[in-house]
Order: structure tokens, then sequence, then C-alpha cells
């Protein structure tokens, strides 16, 4: 019988109502008076030398009060970097300054070179034509490894070259893994790149900035991920703004995938210039803006090797990975490539050696950095697409040799430096060959057959790292922020609880899931808690949504400060009746005393609380409110099985995924409605990622995918009706609610089962095809299929 | 995106050569121009009135003329920009040669490249455009030249006769795949 609230409950979304009723607050909803408005001129060449702007035609046209450029930034920082990531030979990387408005040089398409506010949007366009940049042209960086030959042009004149860092991992591996590859029985390579691509959240990134003469207080208002980490960056290192002159909010958020985690340029704008205007000032990105001014996602290039012996053990696995920066280095984007991908290069497989090599590149395109999955869809990609080749090659069945060489005793520590708690890789892989009928795959595939199609089967299986952490270790990897979370629990006098928590939903929910939480360990209605998030005036500290960190960080604190106000109730209840405080027990909402029939109600110790005329004053303080950060042991490591079944129409090359089941562990659930819902969503983006999304430069570094026309979201008439199941457990042993985290799941694990599948259908189809790059366009699949170079793209 | 072709045009080398250097003839047969003024020595300033696929701009420009080798050859380069919808920019290196009976061949290979919001709304449809904005210009220059000036004219008279015509020719070559 499912639960009809608390923990394990299929509870409708509550946040829903707002946002299905058009009454969801988004940071576009606010308008403040006197608000001016800010337009952005972007630099349409990918590289060039800015020898002036002659702003003086804009300055005089209707509406406009400031035209701003680099100059006016002159005693500003630049928007810094999260993570310093040091290479193999012991140096930190190379980090050039990433200013708020070009200075000197613009770097990519969509560079910001000045900005126009004006009273009226539209006056601020107008004015913006006026402006006059007078740039040359510098030839543009674009090819990765192009971007690291001698004499190349640089993107940074100040760098030595254009190579952020050269990371080896675990560089004292290095010579055993070469050595075990040289003596292996069998090597299997493939050379294969993670496509580049854009998050395009629903909601465009927008920001407001304010400024109150009268305490010298400024208030952001943005599309963020995590509201507290804006104010530190731009605080503190931006505009020299301290913590308690700066409120950051971040209302409700249409979507982020990762995108909304950085700080941008354009928010440090609009605080900057609401001063200096003392005016609001408001910027609403476009979509064609978005496009060249969010941050990218993936963009690597890798070659990965996997030695065998005879028996079809995995020896050792060797990596050489070529990632992208982009122009400049976004907030956390030195981490994605190295410890978010590094760690998870085991994968689910117990293989001794492995060596990860990444070279970390910039070039003249929009910043790259985490979009959903983040390092951990790279890793996994390139493990499960070679681990299927191997077993092509070895003419074995991938399903086999994946058992044969699983982790099966835990805690296991991988050779990279991880060590996971928990799992059950077997069981993954029985529930998904049981979702999927596998045993009924060969008669489906001779019905495809006769219908003139080739049918393909496609497995995946995935860990990743959720809830990054702890921060002493984070800190020892270069990040420069803990990645703890917190949460204040406030109990108010009725009974009824409001919870800050540092998380911020960007859509996932946890107005709803938190508050069953909450309700599961007090025993009330969750109608009865709030969740309140998103603002750095009403939470404590916040570190923010990303990295599925929010249950497994954020949930954890939320519990820590609720066992405090549930032990400090007893205390008062105890009181109340004349008990021990030892034998209270707290159940549905009422304290009782062990073994007797006395009892009080959760409203009537609440009240106590805060009308303390029956109270043990002497011992405890009036109130029910208490705040808990908590610093998580270890990552969490969700892990599941993937499968993805396919028809390639050999006379065109379309793919169509006919089938896809998930069979994922993500410990345990608190909302398996909402689970299902996150995995969906996951599975969408992976899969667009696997057939249709691709972000793409010219050679010239102009973005030439940069609208609907031709990039190519999935739609749901892309996508098949998906089979989710969560049923394998195993929790996690370091948190109080045992939980992994699924918000990226879905995105890791199926892009590598999407490409087994087409490449299973073209080789059970006679087509002897090793690899296609993603996305496995109709184009891609027809050429290899009939052996034709692919034209320039 | 690069294209070449050729044309033989009616009437002798140096009155084709001539031709190319003049603003006039060129003001008539560059596609969608508003305004050509200067000379071959400094250049010339233009004005340009197109749409590429959703975008419609007015490109303020410059062409030059270089390489000139009088009368075999020489390269016109353009570039144009169109404030908020980006910029366009090409080069078409021709040769003349003479084909007999006061004819001339004329060998063009042209280059274009555009930038900004044309590259990021517009890729997918520039090739056919710079190909067609290629073909329309060389044959209003032939027949500007050999019919003494009038020829050319209502074709480029306004930058709204070139969408249909681009309409026309790209699902021509729709139909013809």
């Amino acid at each position: 019988m499912p639960k009809d609230g608390g923990i394990g409950a299929s509870t409708k979304r509550r946040e829903d109502v707002r946002f299905l009723s058009g009454t969801g607050q988004y940071t576009d909803d606010i308008n403040l008076h006197g608000q001016a408005h800010a337009y952005f001129l972007r630099s349409d060449v990918a590289h060039g030398t800015i020898n002036g702007i002659d702003t003086e035609a804009a300055e005089a046209m209707p509406g406009v009060l400031k035209v701003f450029t680099a100059k006016d930034f002159e005693g500003v920082g630049g928007v810094p970097c999260g993570w310093q990531v040091t290479d193999r030979f012991g140096e930190v990387m190379q980090e050039p300054k990433h200013p708020v408005l070009a200075e000197g040089r613009v770097r990519h398409v969509g560079d910001p070179i000045a900005v126009v506010v004006a009273e009226t949007l539209a006056q601020a366009r107008d004015a913006a034509e006026a402006i006059v940049p007078d740039i040359s042209d510098l030839p543009a960086v674009v090819d990765l490894k192009a971007a690291l030959e001698d004499g190349a042009q640089k993107v940074h004149e100040e760098l030595k070259s254009n190579l952020c860092y050269d990371w080896g991992f675990v560089e004292d591996n290095r010579d055993a893994v070469d050595e075990a590859i040289r003596n292996a029985h069998h090597v299997t390579t493939l050379e294969l790149r993670n496509n580049r691509l854009i998050a395009n959240p629903m909601e465009p990134r927008v920001a407001v900035g304010d400024y109150n003469r009268a305490n010298d207080e400024h208030t952001l208002y943005t599309t963020s991920q995590n509201p507290h980490v804006i104010r530190l960056l731009m605080g503190a290192f931006v505009l020299g703004i301290p913590e308690h002159k700066l409120r950051v909010v971040a209302p409700d958020v249409g979507g982020g995938f990762g995108a909304k985690i950085y700080h941008y340029a354009e928010e440090a704008f609009c605080t900057f210039a609401a001063k200096a205007l003392g005016r609001p000032v408001k910027w609403t990105s476009s979509r064609s803006e978005a496009f060249m001014s969010d941050a990218h996602g993936r963009d690597h290039v890798t070659k990965i090797e996997l030695a065998l012996d005879k028996d079809n053990n995995f020896t050792a696995l060797r990596t050489e990975t070529y990632a992208n920066m982009g122009a400049y280095l976004s907030t956390f984007a030195p981490s994605i490539p190295t410890w978010l991908h590094g760690t998870l290069m085991a994968g689910n497989y117990k293989t001794p050696l492995i060596y990860v090599n990444v070279k970390a590149v910039f070039t003249n395109t929009v910043p790259v950095d985490a979009y959903r999955g983040a390092g951990r869809p790279e890793a996994t990609y390139q493990l499960e697409r070679v681990v299927d080749q191997a077993a092509r090659e070895l003419g074995v069945s991938p399903i086999e040799l994946r058992r044969q060489n699983f982790i099966t005793e835990f805690p296991y520590a991988t050779p990279v430096a991880v060590e996971y708690d928990t799992g059950d890789y077997h069981a993954t892989m029985d529930k998904l060959l049981e979702m999927t009928d596998h045993a009924g795959f060969e008669a489906r595939a001779a019905e495809s057959k006769k219908n003139g199609k080739l049918r393909g089967f496609g497995l995946a299986h995935y860990i990743e790292a959720c809830g990054i952490a702890p921060s002493n270790l984070v800190g020892q990897l270069g990040a420069r922020a803990g990645l703890y979370e917190s949460a204040t629990v406030r109990v108010n006098a009725t009974g009824s609880i409001s919870v800050m928590t540092g998380s911020h939903s960007h859509g996932q929910g946890h107005e709803t899931t938190f508050a069953q939480v909450i309700s599961e360990m007090i025993g009330i209605d969750a109608n009865q808690v709030d969740i309140i998030h998103g603002d750095t005036g009403r939470g404590p500290m916040g570190m923010g949504t990303y990295g599925s960190r929010s249950i497994a960080v954020g949930g954890s604190a939320m519990v820590r400060a609720a066992e405090k106000v549930i032990n400090k109730a007893k205390k008062i209840a105890a009181h109340l009746m004349e008990a021990s405080e030892g034998d209270i027990e707290l159940k549905d909402g009422k304290f009782s005393v062990a073994g007797t029939d006395k009892e009080v109600a959760w409203g009537d110790v609440t009240l106590a609380a805060y009308v303390p005329h029956n109270y043990p004053l002497e011992d405890i303080e009036p109130g029910l409110e208490e705040t808990a950060f908590y610093d998580p042991a270890n990552f969490t490591y969700p892990s599941g099985a993937y499968g993805c079944e396919v028809e390639v129409d050999p006379e065109t090359g379309k793919v169509e995924i006919v089938g896809f089941a998930a069979a994922d562990d993500f410990g345990n659930v608190i909302n398996p409605m909402i689970v299902e819902g996150q995995v969906h969503g996951g599975l969408a983006q992976g899969i667009g990622q696997a057939l249709m999304e691709n972000c793409a430069y010219d050679a010239d570094g102009q973005l030439i995918s940069a609208s609907y026309m031709d990039y190519a979201m999935p739609r749901s008439s892309d996508l098949p009706m998906f089979k989710v199941d969560h049923s394998c457990v195993t929790p996690c042993t370091h948190n109080p609610l045992g939980v992994k985290g699924c918000g990226e799941a879905g995105a890791i694990g199926s892009p590598p089962a999407v490409v087994n599948a087409v490449l299973d259908a073209l080789n059970r189809g006679g087509h002897k095809v090793a690899h296609i790059d993603m996305p496995t366009s109709p184009a891609r699949v027809w050429a290899a299929m009939n052996k034709t170079p692919m034209a320039a793209e | 995106m690069e294209l070449s072709g050729h044309r033989i045009v009616d009437a002798p080398r140096a009155e084709v050569w001539a031709a190319l250097l003049n603003p006039d003839v060129l003001k008539d047969c560059v596609p969608g121009c508003q305004e050509m003024t200067g000379n071959p020595e400094d250049g010339f300033a233009a004005t340009v009135v197109q749409k590429v696929g959703p975008v419609k701009a007015t490109f303020k420009g410059v062409v030059t003329l270089e390489d000139m080798n009088e009368p075999e050859s020489l390269t016109l380069n353009g570039e144009g920009k169109g404030g908020a919808a980006g910029f366009a920019k090409g080069g078409a290196k021709c040769v003349l040669s003479e084909e007999g009976a006061g004819q001339t061949r004329l060998e063009y290979d042209v280059e274009a490249k555009v930038g900004g919001k044309l590259a990021q709304l517009g890729s997918r449809i520039i090739d056919g455009f710079a190909k067609k904005m290629a073909d329309q210009f060389f044959e209003d220059f032939k027949a500007r030249v050999e019919g003494g000036g009038t020829s050319a004219a209502p074709a480029a008279a306004d930058a709204a006769s070139a969408e249909p015509a681009q309409k026309k020719s790209w699902f021509g070559r729709r139909s013809a795949e």
C-alpha cells in the first residue's frame, strides 16, 4: 500500500500549482520602481583587437542614461573561477582574467563589448546599434588540437599558450598503466568526441540590480541555482561588496541544468550599474543571447584504450582527453574534466590500473562548464563505449563482459581515488534485462527485419558521484569553496514550520520533497511545512543545487537541524509531562512518555516554547529554531543499468528509439513520482545529445547553431515511453537519509546506451562500424553504413 | 564558403575591365545595392539591403580592389556591417581572358563569410544565398556590359526583388535534388 505522505509517498508537487497556473514568480516578473533597461552589445567576431569603441552617437540617443565599456570597470575585479587545478607537473593551471566587459580584445562571439542602459529596452537596443566598435580581426582558435600546436594563435596573449592545464590522474599510475597496456592480451581503442551542448533552460537568464542609498545595500535578483555562491563570488571578487551589504535573491527558477550555477558578468554589471546610475537596472537575455552567453557543456575529444587479459578481465584503462574550456574559465570549468571526470573512470568495474590524462584548452568559443552530469557523462560515455566495442572485437556478450568485471564487494576503493560505499550492479542489470524483455529481443529483431529495419539493443552501466564532498578534501583538490549545506528549521508558535535551506530548486520540487522529510520526522501534515530557499536574506548560507546534491547534502543538513529541534522539543515535552527526557517519544505529531498514556501534542510543545509560562527556563532558552551545517563524509554513488532498443532505417540512416528502460539504484527515495520525473528529464537530455543536439562552430569561430532551427532539441515525439525503475536499493551508508541523488543519472547513462544500440543494429545488419560520433544523425549513420566520409560540417 | 564560375561576356576585354572598376556598374549589379560611391584607387563605399533567411539588414561597407593586373585580373573585396544582423564579407578574384571575336571570358572565384546573427540564424542557407548573389551579380554584370547599361537595373532595383528570387531558387534547388 503506497504511503500518502512522508518519505516514500508520491506526493504531488505543491509548486506545480503556481507553475502551471501562471502564478510563478520568476526573475523577469520582478519590475522595480524607476527601473532602467540594459542591452549588451556583443562581439560578432570570435577574436579581435578592440582599437576603440565610439559611444558618442549612442550616448546622445533618446532615453539613454549611459553607455558602459571596459573603462568603467577599471576599478573592478574580473569574473572569478572557483576551482584551481594543479597539473601533472605540480604547476597550477593558467588562469586568464575574465573582465566584466571585454578589455582590449574580444575572445568569442557573444563576448560583451559595451552595455547601453536606457529608459526602455527598445531605446537601449536602438542606441546599441549606434555604437561603433573598431575591431581588427585576429585568427580564431577553434580546433582543440590545433590550439596546442607550436606557434598557434593565443586566445590570451599574456598566457604561455592555450593550454590551461595538462592533468594526469593518478600520475603515479602512469608507468604501470603503460606497461599493462603494452603487455595486454587484447587492447580495444576508440577515439570519440563528446559533443558540445547548450543547456537551453526554458527560462533565459535575467538579472535585476538594485541599490539603496539610505543604507548602502545592494540587491541582485537573478536566475541562479545558488544565490549564496553568487553573493560570495560577486561580492568578494568582482565588486568588493561585503556580504552584509549584498543580498542575492533567486526566486522561481525555470530550469538550469548547470548553466545557472555560475556567476556571470551580466549579474555583476546590473549590480554595479544600479549604484552608478542610482536606478534599478534590469537585463533579460533573449534566446539568441542565451545561445552565445550561457555556459556550454561537454566538448571533449578522447582517445580511450581498454586492456584485457586472455580471460577477458579488464587489466588497465588509459585515456587522453582534450577538454574545451572556451575563451575564459567559467566558475567551475576546470573541475569538470578533472575531479568530476577522472575520478569516475573506474565505472562499475574492478579495473586495477587506470590513468587519465586531460588537456584543458582555451579556444575562441563560449566558456564551457558543468551541464547535467558534468564530467560523469563524459567518463561514462567513453567507458561504456569501449567496453561494448571490446565485447564486439572479442566476440563475447556485452552483458557477460560487464558482469564478469563488475565490482561486487563494498566498500570498494577504486584506483582513481574514490571509495564506493555501496551498490549492487548485478541487481540493476537483472532488473534491466527483465524490464527490456531481453529474452524477446531476437523475435523483435526478426520482425523489424521483415519491415526492412535494423534493430539493435544497447546497454550502458553507469556510476556517478553526487554531493561532491567533503570540504577538506575538495579544498585539497583545488576548490575555492566548501561543499557543505546548511538549513534552518524554524518552528512557529502554533507548530507550523519554515525551513530555510541553502539548496535551491530550479524545477526539482524541493518544496514538496523537503517538506515530506520534515513531515515524516515529526508526524505533522506536510502542509504545515514551508520550504524557503533562493534568498541570501532569509537563509543562513548555501552552496546551492547542482551535482545532484540537494537531498543528499541539503536534505541531510535539514535532517540535522530538525533533529536538534526535536531534541529540544523533547526537553520541553518532558517538562510539560513531568517525565524524564529519555522516556519521551515523538510519533504522529505527539510526544508521549514511554510505557504510559501521557501525551502532549506537537502544537502544545511549540506553543510552550514561545509562551514559556510553564517552561524549564533555567535549563533551556525559549523559542524553537535550529540551524545545522552538514559536510558529507564522502560522495554518494548512484548507479544503474540503462537499455535502449532502436530501429535504424537503412535507406535513410534515421534512428528511432523504440524502447528505453532505466534501472537505477538511488538509495532511498523520498518521492518516487518526482524521482521518475527527474529520470525522464535526464533521459530526454541524454537521448537529445545522442541523437540530435550539437553545438557547432565554423572554422572562423562563428556559432552556427544558435537558434532552434539549427540546434535540435528533442521533442516528445523523438522519445519513446520510458520504463523507469528504482526498486534496486542499496542505501547510502553515510548520510542520515540513505539517499544518493537522482537529478543527473538519466543524462549520464543514456548517451552510451543509445549509441551502443545504434552500433548493435548496424553490426547485426552486416555493417562493420566501430563507432559513430554523437549526435547519431541520419546523415552520420547513413555515411557510416555506406562508408562515405562525412562532408565537412 | 567558396564557389567559382565563369561568364562569356560579349565585349572586348578592356571594356569589361573598365566596367569592373565603375561604381555605377557595380551599383547596378550588386544585388540590393542602394548606393555605391568612390573610385578604384581609394575603394568604394556601398550600402546594400539584403535579407538572408530570417535576417534583413542594411549593410554599410567598403569595396576595395586589390591585386590589380590590368587588364587580366583583379580581386574585389567587400565587407559590410549590418549592425545587429552581424556582418558579411567576401572577395571575388576575377580573371579576364580574350575569347576571340571580341568576347571576353570572365572567370571568378568567390569566397564569402558571414558573422554574428547572420551566422547564428542563417548558416543553413548561407551557401545557397551566396551562390545566388554571385550568380546574379555576374549575370547582371554581363547583361549590363553587353547591353550598355539598362538591362541589369530592374533585377537589382531594390532589395525586395531579391527575396522572391531567392525563395524560388531555394525551392527550385530543393525540388531538383
